[in-house]
């Protein structure tokens, strides 16, 4: 029986190998939306044990289990944003950029947090994966299961609200 | 919106965020993940069950309570 037939059934160690081969690439992924070490570790665990849970709906002739726990992944960090609106800022476990003065780079991440705090997450969500990690419109529609023309309309949704917020900051893009 | 203008706020966003394109994970989760899978099974107490086989025996003994069980439902 293939793996993703056995992980269907319940199997665990099927499940441990689709872990094992998965959990670097949905950890990158969660990276891109939450941008927090630690939390992506905590939210990787959670989208395999979404994973885990749903294995009886699972469909191994269909499936594409890449595609699959990109898309829960995806829901995972959103929720995630949506329960820490307000509360979580921009991390500082990234490396600084070298482009500017510390001083003066904290101070723009600082405005640039409060930006973000005003998009709705689905919409943050998608401004970080498309203008921060530029990664392609169509991979950013099948992780979040809607249409590419709906992705440039959060785009440009997100970008009109953060130059609205930037620029009553005093800080013109 | 134009595009010049969007890729005003890329660039930004993009001095002032790193991508995180290169984060590896650190370390192997799925020790971490076994726990999960532990702590998350469900476990019926076992007053649970002795709760539940004094009703099915009750049920059984005295089946004239169901029709007063299903009233109260």
């Amino acid at each position: 029986m293939e793996l993703l037939e056995r992980f269907a059934a319940g199997d665990l160690d099927a499940f441990e190998s689709l872990f094992r081969q998965h959990q670097g690439e949905v950890y990158r992924w969660i990276m891109r939306i939450v941008r927090n070490t630690g939390v992506a570790e905590d939210l990787t665990l959670e989208t395999f044990w979404r994973m885990h849970r749903a294995h009886a709906r699972f469909d191994p002739t269909k499936g594409n289990c890449g595609a699959w726990l990109r898309r829960i992944a995806t829901n995972v960090a959103i929720d995630h944003l949506r329960q820490a609106r307000h509360e979580v800022p921009l991390p500082d476990d990234l490396p600084a950029t070298a482009q500017q003065p510390p001083a003066e780079q904290l101070a723009l991440r600082s405005e640039i947090s409060r930006a973000m705090d005003k998009l709705s997450p689905r919409v943050r969500a998608v401004v970080l994966m498309a203008l921060v990690e530029e990664e392609p419109y169509e991979c950013i529609a099948e992780a979040l299961g809607i249409s590419e023309s709906a992705v440039k309309v959060r785009v440009f949704r997100g970008v009109r609200i953060l130059r609205e917020t930037l620029s009553r900051a005093g800080v013109h893009p | 919106m134009k595009e010049p203008e969007i890729e005003d706020v890329k660039k930004l966003l993009k001095d002032a965020l790193p991508a995180t394109k290169d984060s590896e994970l650190r370390h192997d989760l799925w020790p971490a993940m076994l726990q999960r899978l532990d702590q998350r099974t469900i476990r019926v107490p076992w007053w649970d069950w002795a709760l539940l086989a004094g009703l099915a025996a009750a049920l059984f003994f005295f089946p004239g309570i169901i029709p007063a069980l299903l009233y109260q439902l």
